[in-house]
């Protein structure tokens, strides 16, 4: 029962890992605190890149489960990090990491913001760092192609299913709960059948 | 503005977004129309503006956007009047939204681990791959183009194409990018 996109568990000890919950708490600050407009990008190139606590498939996998569960996926995504470290103490550990400073932040700038609400060179600061963000988060998902390399659907299928998904969220504009459904379900099941057969 | 509110108006806000949580697949954003109906339209307890406000200012700040949620409770109590009142907005709202969808995701991921060998986990995991790969791509697309695309947004365009490529093929730090935005923008040239 091996499946070839699973390479990561040959050698588990080998592995970089949060050392302790300190080093998890900090970890979590510092990349929730230069995630302007969304912090995905930025766990992406933390953990995945830089400190290899997960391989990009896992990055992938546990990406779809946070995106399929209610709540903040960032948020969602954290907690699971933590907890397959630490257990639930890692997953609140994660957890405060992403929202106690960045809370902090965002109240301050609640209470900067009815003083300078006007500047036109503030908004258009703001306007600058949205479109960087925006580029970002696409390159985040262009990083992440490879993963689909050793897919059992193959190439073809999950470029069809992707270009699927990216025509009916970019262009289309559905909501992305029915996508979710309607495309993952499909996808789900032809895997479901390939994974049987093999 | 100035509202009052008693303890019950409190559990109830509390309340509220408990339920909004289970709600929120796709992200807390997904029910803020339900957050404007509520707390502007039907309880009074925010204006539009700060509704509104409360949205951008987490979307423009650090951290996870959820965090708009916080500042909309921080500016009920606000309302209700002073910083104590604030924080314990801040405090129901968030615990409120975001209770119920750790809790779930918790236990949804313990027990996704400790059954990973079956099919069926695997199925769903590697089936959503290529789902969630592309929904990325879309999500940047649908954020660098706005709700309804314009000919003198280009410049805004060619700036997410720019960090794009770069975040894509080098090991720049993202923070450099995020400030190279900033001045663009600040200066007025996107």
């Amino acid at each position: 029962m091996s499946f070839p996109s699973a390479p990561a568990e040959a050698a588990p000890q080998e592995r970089p890992r949060p050392r302790s919950l300190p080093d998890l708490f900090l970890s979590f600050t510092w990349l929730a605190l230069q995630g302007f407009g969304g912090v995905l990008a930025v766990v992406q190139r933390e953990l995945v890149e830089r400190k290899r606590w997960l391989t990009r498939e896992e990055f992938v996998e546990d990406w779809a489960v946070a995106q399929i569960m209610p709540g903040p996926n960032v948020v969602n995504l954290s907690l699971m990090i933590g907890a397959r470290h630490f257990g639930w103490r890692g997953a609140l550990v994660a957890l405060a990491g992403m929202l106690v400073a960045p809370l902090a932040v965002v109240l301050l700038l609640a209470l900067l913001h009815a003083r300078f609400a006007d500047s036109p060179q503030l908004a258009g600061a703001l306007r600058g760092m949205g479109a960087v963000a925006a580029g970002l988060i696409t390159a985040t998902g262009l990083k992440l192609l490879p993963t689909l390399r050793t897919h059992p659907l193959g190439r073809a299928a999950c470029l069809l299913l992707g270009l699927a998904s990216f025509v009916a969220i970019a262009v289309l504009r559905l909501p992305l709960l029915a996508v979710l459904l309607v495309l993952g379900g499909l996808s789900c099941a032809l895997t479901w059948q390939r994974l049987g057969r093999a | 503005m100035q509202i009052v509110m008693d303890a019950g108006d409190w559990l109830s806000l509390l309340l509220h977004f408990l339920v909004l949580s289970l709600l929120s697949i796709g992200g807390a954003i997904t029910t803020a129309p339900d957050m404007h109906r509520f707390l502007v339209q039907e309880r009074h307890w925010l204006t539009d503006p700060q509704f509104s406000a409360s949205v951008a200012i987490a979307q423009a700040a650090p951290g996870p956007n959820v965090l708009f949620v916080a500042l909309m409770g921080w500016q009920v109590g606000l309302n209700a009047g002073g910083l104590h009142l604030a924080l314990l907005g801040v405090l129901l709202t968030l615990f409120g939204i975001l209770l119920p969808s750790t809790t779930l995701t918790y236990f949804a991921a313990q027990w996704g681990h400790r059954n990973r060998e079956l099919r069926a986990v695997r199925a769903f995991k590697q089936g959503m791959a290529p789902i969630v790969v592309s929904l990325l791509v879309a999500t940047g697309w649908v954020l660098a183009s706005g709700a309804r695309p314009q000919w003198s947004d280009a410049p805004l365009w060619a700036v997410a194409l720019a960090a794009t490529l770069v975040v894509w093929r080098t090991r720049l730090h993202l923070l450099w990018l995020l400030g190279a935005g900033a001045v663009l923008g600040w200066f007025g040239l996107v």
